[in-house]
């Protein structure tokens, strides 16, 4: 199992109730956490999630590694 | 000086101006975003803005670098307020100095249009009745109300 550090933001930190967490599990790309979190936590079906991996915009399919902090990002409402 | 920087206190965009003047700069623009009372249709009593602080900074350090790249201007500095906010509040400032006017114009505008598109911030409106929305997001609208 690895372990990844999630943080939560607007929608997401509202639906999961959380601001943070460790989430273990197998899951090998960010796609496959969003689904694994979305079952766990009931998020909205929303058409434009971006996916930051380390503090960075990174890929859906992108190969998680141990120890990786992910964010989920909704649509930004800036300014 | 070409900055971005998250606030989640008030500040005073005439001290940010000071810090932007140069002896070389012939024109300076500024933007100031506010808080609305009104947002499509809702009466809106106040805001929260959340941000993504670290990948925010990044982001909207690189829109500054891209601005100072794309027009001759001499500094630049954008500060975006996180936090609980009421109507009137300053939400985002926007401050360019640059040798002439047209440059700082283009920069302020291209600031402030990047910055609401890229930055990873959410802003969540309370309107009255009690209902509240996070904007731009149309599915957790109605997310909320199943």
């Amino acid at each position: 199992m690895k372990k990844f550090n999630i943080q939560y933001f607007a929608i997401l930190r509202e639906c999961a109730g959380i601001d943070s967490e460790v989430v273990e599990s197998n899951v090998a790309t960010p796609a496959e956490l969003f689904v694994e979190l979305t079952r766990r936590y009931d998020f909205p079906d929303m058409a434009t999630v971006k996916v930051a991996i380390n503090d960075e915009f990174g890929d859906w399919q992108a190969k998680l590694q141990d120890g990786d902090s992910v964010v989920f990002i909704p649509p930004v409402a800036g300014g | 000086m070409i900055e971005f920087s998250i606030a989640d206190k008030k500040f005073q965009p005439e001290t940010e101006r000071e810090r932007i003047a140069r002896p070389s700069c012939g024109g300076y623009v500024s933007f100031e975003g506010w808080v609305r009372d009104h947002n499509e249709g809702h009466k809106v009593q106040r805001l929260e803005y959340q941000a993504y602080e670290a990948l925010a900074l990044k982001e909207g350090s690189r829109i500054m670098a891209e601005a100072a790249e794309r027009f001759p201007i001499e500094n630049a500095s954008c500060i975006h307020r996180v936090g609980e906010l009421e109507i009137g509040d300053l939400a985002v400032w926007v401050g360019v100095s640059a040798g002439h006017r047209d440059e700082a114009f283009k920069a302020c505008r291209y600031i402030i249009d990047e910055i609401k598109h890229r930055v990873p911030v959410w802003k969540k409106e309370y309107y009255e009745g009690g209902d509240s929305g996070w904007v731009n997001c149309e599915a957790c609208a109605s997310h909320a109300s199943e």
